[in-house]
């Protein structure tokens, strides 16, 4: 194992988090914190009651700029690019001409002609090569900056009480999914009100070698708050809860944007962009299948990731991703289903291990923060 | 971690014979400390009857499910109620609180159970 182990992609926090006694696994070819001795359970509910830290230094970030760096970004991604103002911050998708998903990732807003796209680590390799490959004929530069990166993220409705005194730039005034630059603890970063979580809180991106000074200072402001360091367990269990889309699970090359419930960020009437003439055609045509919401009946019968959905014996869809829920207390999911199955309130059936068990289709996102 | 008095198997059950020809059944605290924080202890009826490492129930924590194997060939006497309300007493207690159930054990323990020391070998490999 210690082979393996040693061809792991490390983050600038690694020593960190074995400090803390992570429990470290294989994330997509990095070593990450999968949870700290506290368990998922507790830095779940952290986070939804005063705060969690994450690592996402495995993050990949790529900068675009130059005078052909907007109409690039328009031309790759399927969110209105223009609409956003210098400071914003808007999700999106790197879409396959067919409409499927190469990748999801927030674009930046740096300047007029300069984005910053943050992209998923284990597609970080394949999404800087997209990119560069359509970027010929447009005159600007594209940087694969993740190396040099370092990302954490303060999570959870202390985050404010938290992060303001370690910097001078005002926290308040920052809107949600608007971003700023300023030092933190004495460190430059870009300081980004967004996150995976469905709180409010930050996300911090540094130098790399930045990152763990400033991971240690956001953890001492904390720790007086109940701030927890959060692993990847409880970052799954808290977005699924608020129906956030993972790589690998609710999109991938097989899904396209439109059946994902993703239409938010597909504007067809922008113009031209990869996929467009796909979702138009998709968007004409009656929807064959879609993402629901679901929980089980019984307190046993726990869905997982994977798992099929099944009609008289045969199956008609797929869970993609499911768990206990720790702040909802019962066990939800998402799955693809057949568009006549779809309906809040429904029963689709779950093959649990062998065994065919009820499940009801309920509203989603099944968490919903007190704004 | 790893109680001289109990029976333990590769798939990292415990049982502990209580000199009477029952025994109680859990996991061990490698096991929980793997499987995180557990929410669900699936367990058979009493009087189900398991030959040994036939699967008797689940645990699943909220990031997976593993199977509970019967160290030794035995029929379920009582299941341990106290879990569906506290299935973290796995975590906090596996040898203790956490047993999951009594069994009466079929003809002698299975020759495939390791001692505590054996055990501890095995977790130390496996760890590394």
């Amino acid at each position: 194992m210690s082979t393996v182990a040693a061809e792991l992609k490390k983050t600038p926090l690694n020593a960190a988090h074995r400090a803390l006694n992570a429990k470290m696994v294989d994330f997509g070819g990095w070593d990450m914190p999968v949870q700290y001795p506290a368990g998922i359970l507790a830095e779940h509910e952290a986070v939804r009651t005063k705060a969690g830290l994450f690592d996402v230094s495995h993050m990949g970030e790529i900068r675009v700029k130059g005078p052909g760096a907007l109409a690039l970004v328009e031309h790759l991604t399927p969110n209105a690019v223009s609409k956003l103002v210098i400071g914003q911050v808007h999700y999106t998708a790197f879409l396959y001409e067919n409409g499927t998903f190469v990748d999801d990732l927030l674009v930046y807003r740096e300047g007029e002609q300069e984005f910053l796209l943050v992209v998923n680590a284990g597609n970080s390799d394949k999404d800087f090569a997209w990119v560069q490959q359509h970027a010929k004929g447009y005159d600007c530069t594209v940087v694969n900056e993740s190396p040099a990166t370092g990302q954490i993220a303060l999570q959870g409705p202390l985050s404010v009480s938290i992060l303001q005194p370690l910097t001078k730039t005002p926290l308040e005034p920052i809107g949600y999914y608007f971003f700023t630059h300023g030092e933190v603890a004495g460190i430059t970063c870009l300081i980004s009100r967004t996150g995976y979580t469905g709180e409010d809180g930050f996300e911090l991106y540094c130098a790399a070698e930045d990152a763990e000074r400033l991971w240690n200072a956001v953890m001492a402001a904390g720790r007086p708050y109940g701030l927890l360091p959060a692993g990847l367990g409880c970052r799954n269990t808290l977005r699924l809860e608020c129906k956030m889309a993972l790589y690998g699970h609710e999109i991938d090359d097989t899904i396209h944007a439109l059946e994902a419930g993703l239409a938010w960020i597909v504007k067809l009437d922008k113009g031209d962009f990869i996929g467009r003439e796909a979702l138009l055609a998709a968007k004409a045509a009656p929807a064959p299948r879609k993402l629901v919401g679901f929980k089980t009946l019984e307190k046993r019968d726990i869905a997982r990731d994977h798992m099929p959905v099944v009609q008289d014996g045969k199956q008609v869809g797929f869970v993609t991703s499911a768990a206990p829920s720790p702040t909802c207390g019962i066990n939800l999911g998402l799955a693809y289903v057949p568009t006549g199955l779809a309906k809040t309130g429904g029963r689709i059936q779950i093959e649990i291990r062998g065994r065919a068990v009820d499940a009801e289709i309920i509203p989603t996102p099944f968490y919903k923060r007190q704004k | 971690m790893f109680p001289a008095d109990l029976k333990y198997t590769k798939d990292h059950e415990w049982l502990k014979p209580q000199g009477d020809g029952t025994a109680l059944v859990g996991i061990t605290h490698y096991a929980q400390d793997a499987l995180g924080d557990v929410v669900f202890v699936d367990l058979p009826e009493v009087g189900d009857a398991f030959a040994t490492g036939e699967e008797f129930g689940t645990v699943e924590s909220v990031k997976t499910v593993s199977e509970l194997n019967m160290p030794s060939a035995s029929e379920i006497l009582e299941v341990n109620a106290g879990l569906v309300d506290h299935p973290e007493a796995v975590n906090d207690d596996p040898y203790g609180k956490g047993w999951m159930v009594k069994v009466r054990l079929k003809g002698d323990l299975a020759a495939g159970l390791l001692d505590a020391a054996a055990y501890e070998a095995l977790v130390s490999a496996e760890s590394h």
